[in-house]
């Protein structure tokens, strides 16, 4: 086996100081602190953008059909493991539906992924051929036509029609995100370091420099496309399970758009920068920035400008301002490195040591 | 520098668009937790939560809901439980009339520790919602959510509205008896709760008298209604049944009269607003709706809510700004004010601040408000039996009382 | 004739919102076909052109209000190119396109805050507001305005980039942004006269859109936009008459399947549509072929 690098080892005790620590939280602290929800939601979201990131910072393939994975994946998960003595009252309006059975959450999470898949497989077939800007129009117009799908009448004994889709299983502790992300980071992280990444990386600097050197592109685009929608669908389901409701309407292109700037915040192409934005963003967007929309007085004085909304306004006006001057994001196209900050560290201590004589 | 100048610029270019409002600024929604006015003589808090809708769709209709709640808490301030006088203190969450936004919402106020919930307007919130609550043990009392998916299978949700199975016949019957109609034509919204639920009541009571639908959806921000309105024309409908947000309801009354409909609108109770009112003023339209109050109603009570609740509207702006500019009282503003008082009832009969303790005394508790005696049955519905039928006077743009319609 | 009686008011319509998407469309294809960006923040730019005339009416008389809705809808613009678009000139293309999306998001939230996320109705404009009864069908005057007024503008943009010094600079840039920087063209000027011409369209398209849907929210532009992009690639991107054409189509074909009942799918139908035509042509009705480079 191979030996592990310094890095590596301080990267895994990193992880797992992580988990205690998420795990020691859900002890002390009040488990309806906002806290929580922030981790949850993070943690879904650091999912998604991961699977987004695979795809627009390491294929180079930019796709903005995120969200109707997502939607898959949510669906999926919701019709196959509402309880059966719950069916009757959540599919009211179509007899209880034609899905008379439900699987276990672990199975029903492997189903949405897989599910999302076989749509991304069928669509990536004519849409793969496209080049950029219309590969990223037509992704966004698939999802918006799935989305239609999911709330036509017609299927409505299997998606409800437009109708909410709840009761089906949800997780309370913060650990079952933390665990489920972990591990499916942790297989899109194994397939970059593998040669199937590597050819993706050659895919996204030069496609026909990657062509000539006797990488089937196609192939390798679908594979990169039905991977990231894989997990874009275990992302939905999860987020299915932290709502505890599911509604196509959600699933707009504006959480693409989130999403993908979540991907630009942390820098395109660095897991490590998509996973640290996505808690940044869903922290500022859910919690700290929730002042800005309080109308506040600092003694008789009132401070201007702050009431309902103004939060979004803030919020966007710091991406832009991301967008613009901080193009490389957190972590530009880098991952955490541990050899090169012990090593910025040694030469610190250095040159204060040599400063200090 | 460069930079610096660049980003000065974003801002400038964000708030110009902010400089065109010729609003003040204060005129808008009070923010979450501005009612937390730190009690003065150190009474203790009691915290009652207003989950309701102040943007999205149901916005208008939201803050005019959270104005009742708002007036109810002015009138009454302080609550007598188990012996001692608290202080009850309203925690106001918007939940975006969104149905993915509403249980962080939710889980907000559930992290603030309230005894008891209000709301929501716009049914798909609070299904969405209930399962946080349920989980926190939290009681929440729906105002106006009508569907009835709401209380069905979630302990903690308890409503004092009519619900739409008993809506959806009422409007059939109307539709039936008082216009004739043999055909009728449903629009709803696709993914909303609130209408494909009323639709589908009211076509069930429809065709079993004896009737005819047309029924189509249209998506979320459509703004196009006339190939709607063609489409009602050429099927012969005698009727257009359109139970939507107010938003999709002007844009619909306009084209309506745009196009020269003649067929009569007929819609439930969230078009009992006077966002519905503007529209239709001074068009050849007509359009009844079923509702829960009506603002001549003759009891004492109803009398002295409409004038003082008139008053506080008049002397405060940004009550007014919130109830779209003039005083007319929505139902749905009379029953956020019954609503506070029956949690303060509660409150009362649980004897304490805990939210479990609330629950408990929540369904032996009755009220009698001024939209009507309130009770709840076994699921937590409200036991009522009878809604107002008003009627769109497009000459004053005011309501006008048609009748109080049951089942039968 | 009992045919023509019942479905005329869909043609209506949909000649209508086709005129209105043309006008949209426009700003997407010259910035494309100038820039090869997608300006997704246009869209929005509409919508706020909407939200400006609302805001305007209520402290200056109407015939004042337009001519200052069309200039700052104009500045808006303009100053989005400045700070969103300008200092990315260098950057990939990627990054252009998410700086479209951020201005896209910042636009909405300002737009959301502003009018606290309420519906805000849109002034009557006197007599295209107004009815009119053509056969059976009833409709406002704004309905039968649009395709005149639309096919007006458009021969006077068409007549602008052929006949003026700055059309041709136009032109030149769009064939070859490089070499026409080297022959003397200010390429800044150029880019920025494009994006005030688009913007003064679609706050045009603005006025006569919102007077047929009187209603503005935050998110109005996002589904106008999106289709008016969608126009613009049917019609073959950085074509103008395509553009125009294409708006048509989508316009019309969408009131169709509403009136066959498929009003589930009146959105899905475009996009089906832009995809279909995306793998079949991807270069639209009138586009020119790219020439990859290496």
């Amino acid at each position: 086996m191979k030996k592990l690098s310094k890095n590596n080892i301080i990267t895994i005790a990193l992880i797992i100081v992580v988990y205690a620590i998420v795990f020691v939280l859900e002890k002390v602290i009040d488990p309806n602190s906002m806290l929580f929800i922030v981790l949850k939601k993070g943690a879904i979201y650091a999912l998604v953008a991961v699977s987004m990131n695979l795809l627009n910072g390491f294929t180079g393939l930019f796709s903005l059909g995120q969200a109707g994975f997502m939607l898959i994946g949510a669906y999926t998960y919701a019709i196959f493991t509402i309880p059966v003595e719950y069916r009757d009252a959540v599919y009211q309006y179509f007899g209880g539906g034609i899905v008379q059975f439900s699987i276990p959450v672990i199975p029903a999470l492997i189903l949405a992924g897989l599910v999302a898949a076989l749509f991304a497989f069928l669509i990536g077939l004519p849409v793969l051929r496209l080049k950029s800007d219309y590969l990223a129009i037509a992704t966004l117009g698939f999802a918006e036509i799935i989305r239609a799908f999911f709330q036509w009448d017609t299927l409505g004994p299997v998606t409800n029609g437009s109708n909410l889709l709840r009761k089906f299983p949800t997780f309370d502790s913060t650990l079952f995100p933390f665990t489920v992300a972990g591990i499916c980071i942790l297989l899109i992280v194994l397939l970059i370091n593998s040669s199937y990444g590597r050819a993706f990386k050659a895919i996204r600097d030069d496609e026909i420099a990657a062509e000539a050197m006797g990488i089937n592109l196609f192939k390798h685009k679908e594979m990169s496309f039905v991977i990231s929608s894989f997990f874009a669908g275990v992302g939905g389901a999860l987020l299915a399970m932290f709502q505890t409701t599911v509604q196509a309407m959600a699933f707009k292109s504006a959480m693409t758009y989130e999403i993908l700037l979540i991907v630009v915040i942390g820098g395109i192409g660095s897991v490590t920068g998509s996973v640290l934005a996505s808690f940044l963003f869903i922290a500022c967007s859910e919690w700290w920035l929730r002042f800005l929309d309080a109308e506040t007085y600092i003694g008789a004085f009132k401070v201007p400008l702050l009431r309902a909304g103004f939060r979004k306004v803030v919020f966007s006006i710091i991406i832009m301002a991301v967008v613009l001057f901080y193009r490389q994001g957190i972590m530009g196209d880098r991952e955490l490195n541990f050899d090169r900050i012990l090593r910025k560290r040694q030469k610190f201590i250095e040159k204060t040591q040599r400063g200090g004589k | 520098m460069k930079k610096f100048i660049a980003l000065l610029l974003i801002a400038v270019l964000a708030l110009s668009a902010a400089a065109c409002s010729s609003q003040p600024a204060g005129t808008e929604a009070p923010a979450e937790g501005t009612e937390a006015a730190a009690p003065a003589d150190g009474a203790k808090v009691v915290k009652i939560g207003v989950f309701e809708p102040a943007s999205g769709d149901n916005g208008a209709g939201g803050k005019q809901e959270t104005l009742g709640v708002q007036y109810a808490n002015k009138v009454q301030p302080t609550v007598e439980i188990g012996g001692e006088t608290y202080n009850v203190e309203l925690v106001i969450v918007d939940n975006e009339s969104s149905n993915d936004k509403a249980p962080t919402a939710a889980a907000n106020l559930v992290s603030q520790n309230v005894s008891i919930v209000l709301g929501s307007y716009g049914s798909g919130v609070s299904i969405a919602a209930g399962d946080v609550f349920n989980k926190a043990g939290i009681p929440a009392m729906g105002i106006t959510c009508t569907n009835p998916q709401v209380t069905n299978g979630v302990d903690c949700y308890f409503r004092i509205c009519f619900l739409d199975p008993f809506q959806g016949t009422v409007l059939a019957n109307f539709a039936s008896k008082e216009f004739g109609a043999k055909k009728a034509y449903c629009l709803s919204k696709l993914g909303d709760d609130y209408s494909g639920g009323l639709c589908h009541y009211f076509v069930e009571a429809f065709k079993a008298l004896g009737g005819e639908v047309v029924e189509e959806t249209f998506p979320e921000g459509n703004s196009d209604f006339t190939s709607y309105i063609t489409t009602a024309q050429n099927s012969g409908a005698e009727v257009f049944f359109a139970p939507v947000s107010t938003e999709a309801a002007a844009l619909i009354i306009d084209q309506a009269a745009g196009n020269g409909m003649t067929m009569p609108i007929l819609a439930g109770d969230t078009w009992d607003s006077n966002v519905i009112t503007g529209a239709a003023k001074g068009k050849n339209v007509k359009i009844c709706v079923t509702t829960f109050f009506d603002e001549g109603a003759e009891s004492e009570a109803a009398k002295a809510f409409v004038s003082g609740i008139k008053e506080w509207i008049n002397s405060d702006a940004t009550a007014k700004a919130n109830n779209g500019g003039n005083d007319m009282i929505s139902a749905v503003t009379a029953m956020g004010y019954d609503a506070y008082f029956t949690a303060l009832e509660a409150l009362k009969n649980a004897g304490s601040i805990n939210a479990a303790d609330v629950l408990k005394a929540l369904p032996t508790t009755t009220y009698e408000g001024v939209t009507g005696a309130i009770a709840f049955d076994d699921t937590g519905d409200a036991i009522r039996d009878a809604a107002f039928v008003k009627e769109v006077d497009t000459a004053t743009g005011g309501w006008k009382f048609v009748a109080i319609q049951g089942i039968n | 004739m009992d045919f023509i009686n019942t479905n005329l008011p869909y043609l209506l319509a949909g000649i209508s919102v086709g005129g209105q998407y043309a006008l949209i469309a426009i700003g997407y294809t010259m910035v494309y076909g100038i820039l090869r960006l997608i300006n997704f923040a246009h869209g929005d730019v509409f919508m706020c052109a909407g939200l400006i005339m609302i805001y305007a009416v209520t402290w200056m008389p109407l015939y004042i209000a337009i001519p200052f809705t069309l200039l700052v809808t104009v500045l808006i613009g303009f100053l989005i190119e400045r700070v969103a678009y300008k200092p990315l000139r260098t950057a990939p293309r990627m990054s252009v396109m998410i700086s479209a999306i951020g201005v896209s998001y910042l636009l909405q939230n300002v737009a959301l805050y502003v009018t606290g996320g309420l519906a805000k109705m849109y002034p009557t404009i006197p007599w295209i507001s107004n009815t009119v009864t053509i056969g059976t069908a009833t409709t406002k005057v704004v309905t039968l305005i649009t395709p005149i007024l639309t096919l007006v503008l458009v021969i006077a943009l068409v007549t602008f980039i052929q006949k003026t010094k700055i059309g041709m600079a136009m032109r030149a840039v769009s064939k070859d942004f490089e070499t026409s920087q080297l022959m003397g063209i200010k390429i800044n000027n150029v880019i920025s006269a494009t994006f005030i011409i688009g913007s003064f369209l679609a706050a045009v398209g603005s006025l006569l859109y919102f007077t047929n849907y009187a209603a503005v929210i935050p998110t109005s532009g996002a589904m106008p936009g999106l289709k008016a992009f969608v126009a613009a690639v049917f019609g073959g991107i950085g074509s103008i008459p395509g553009a125009v054409i294409g708006a048509f189509i989508i316009g019309i074909c969408e009131n169709i399947i509403k009136g066959l009942g498929w009003t589930t799918f009146s959105d899905a139908f475009t996009f089906a549509l832009l995809i279909i035509i995306l793998i079949v042509k991807p270069t639209g009705l009138f586009g020119e072929k790219a020439n990859e480079k290496v």
